[in-house]
């Protein structure tokens, strides 16, 4: 048994280094691009490559809500970010209008946001409280991120009213507010839809509709200050 | 008969696989029959103890749910499985208890017809802010609509409204139920265990009974006077039998005097609710206030004093 358990190692025996060669040389390990350090610390990259990284994730989603299919993407990264923008940006759009009134006029900037931020809290407690697998955060994201198409009827609804704010002007708001109204819903139920038992789908799908139907009434009467 | 049939049917089952659980838990029974079973192992004299039991008059069967209601909540309040427990409903479910309260007939009672002491949270909670904005929304339409040939008129959102009717109807679907069990609960006194709702199940019975008012609130956007007035009525009327039919039984074995009281007390607070609601968001065209059109005159006039 000892043969055979030196043997493997014979061939060493017969090497042997003299003590006064030193040996040196060269070492050099093939590093892969930065980018690998990126994976482990981000301290070191330019600001620039941060706020981009961040900004494709955001996009990304855009992207994901305009064409609504069952990805996971939106689920499993979910960022706030997104949600953040499209909040700030509709709240802002929705000023400026019969601002000569204070109690008469449209929504608060304050209002706006405690109605989309409370709103989707509200949603999602309500999905968690009925069964859903989904997580706090995850709802929220869907949520917010499928306000975006009431955002970009808002947009439209203000260039609009540039032109006037005729019948004429109201028809084609109501065609444009209806239309990302049923995107929205259409878009968010498609991610929550299959987090809930099949017996309470309902349940879960209405408080969402209510929720979007708000938003859009909001979008659809402002009216311009004169 | 047969909902008779199925009534006692269920709690059977119910009071028997309650009893099954526990075999040592002692059941409660009416005051005239102390002897009645302990235990559904006893056989066949306690399976038939049970049935009489049960075949007494509703009071046997409110006995029987308060004590399956009282089992129902799982877990401390503090913990998130307590409140699931609340909203432990199918959409089918749900349809149903709205059905109910939009279609009340004599005899059913909604809560031991349709809760079957199984309240739950979500009818009350999402009913009640359908019809916040249903009311604030409605309400803002319906001035536009009478306001529409009036060329001064400029059309304003009003958001500050969703805000005043959140308020006064969440308010309402809370405090006054809370009160009525409060009462109902002080009032019965020594004999608890027999009558009675459960806190939630008072919550839930008011947050149902407004479902109705939920049309009727887009219905009044028509500006003719007499269909709202009919409107309002039919509403009270359907919501207000929901809520009398559901209370008379427990109220009934009080003195005439109270019963009668609490009774008016619950509809007229529900008349108040509405007509509240229909004066300040319904405004019709003449008591819109405009005071800017009134000043330009009275210059005028001033202005042709001196002559």
């Amino acid at each position: 048994l000892s043969d055979e358990a030196s043997r493997p190692f014979a061939g060493l025996s017969d090497v042997s280094i003299s003590e006064d060669i030193p040996v040196e040389g060269d070492i050099s390990v093939p590093m892969g691009s930065s980018r690998r350090d990126d994976e482990f610390s981000t301290l070191d990259e330019p600001v620039k490559e941060t706020i981009l990284r961040d900004l494709r994730a955001v996009g990304n989603k855009f992207i994901h809500v305009l064409y609504p299919k069952r990805s996971s993407a939106l689920l499993r990264d979910w960022d706030l970010w997104g949600p953040l923008l499209l909040c700030v940006t509709l709240a802002l759009l929705l000023q400026g209008g019969s601002a000569d009134s204070d109690d008469q006029g449209g929504p608060q900037f304050a209002e706006v946001f405690v109605i989309i931020w409370f709103g989707s809290i509200i949603i999602t407690l309500n999905s968690k409280l009925l069964g859903g697998t989904i997580s706090f955060f995850q709802s929220l994201c869907v949520l917010g991120y499928c306000i975006m198409p009431l955002t970009v009827a808002m947009a439209v609804c203000r260039i609009v009213l540039v032109g006037g704010s005729g019948p004429v002007s109201f028809g084609v708001r109501l065609v444009v507010v209806t239309a990302s109204f049923g995107w929205s819903t259409f878009a968010s139920t498609a991610f929550l839809a299959d987090s809930q038992p099949a017996n309470r789908k309902a349940l879960v799908v209405y408080p969402v509709f209510l929720f979007y139907f708000v938003i859009g009434w909001m979008v659809l009467t402002f009216s311009p200050a004169q | 008969d047969s909902i008779f049939i199925d009534v006692l049917s269920a709690e059977f089952e119910e009071a028997a696989e309650l009893l099954s659980v526990d075999p040592g838990a002692s059941t409660l029974s009416m005051s005239a029959s102390n002897t009645t079973t302990v235990a559904a192992g006893e056989g066949r004299g306690g399976g038939e103890e049970v049935k009489l039991d049960l075949s007494e008059d509703e009071e046997g069967q409110e006995e029987s749910s308060e004590l399956l209601g009282g089992q129902k909540a799982a877990g401390g309040f503090w913990t998130f499985e307590y409140y699931q427990s609340f909203f432990n409903v199918d959409t089918v479910q749900v349809l149903d208890r709205v059905k109910g309260s939009v279609m009340p007939l004599p005899g059913r009672n909604f809560i031991k017809h349709h809760l079957r002491s199984n309240p739950d949270l979500y009818g009350p909670f999402w009913i009640c802010v359908t019809l916040v904005f249903s009311v604030a929304i409605s309400g803002n339409l319906s001035v536009f609509l009478s306001q529409m040939g009036n060329p001064s008129f400029h059309y304003r959102p009003q958001f500050h409204r969703v805000t005043i009717a959140a308020v006064v109807i969440f308010l309402y679907a809370w405090l006054v139920p809370i009160g009525l069990w409060g009462f109902l609960t002080w009032r019965q006194g020594a004999e608890r265990q027999i009558g009675g709702y459960s806190f939630l199940e008072t919550v839930c019975v008011y947050g149902y009974s407004l479902f109705i008012y939920i049309p009727t609130s887009v219905l009044w956007i028509i500006p003719l006077e007499w269909v709202r007035w009919t409107l309002i009525l039919i509403a009270m009327l359907i919501s207000g039998s929901v809520l009398v039919l559901t209370f008379w039984p427990v109220v009934r074995d009080d003195t005439k005097v109270m019963a009668v009281a609490t009774v008016a007390m619950i509809v007229v607070l529900h008349t108040l609710l509405a007509i509240g609601c229909k004066m300040y968001f319904f405004q019709i065209a003449v008591h819109s206030p405009t005071p800017a059109p009134t000043a330009p005159p009275a210059h005028i006039t001033l202005a042709t004093q001196p002559h």
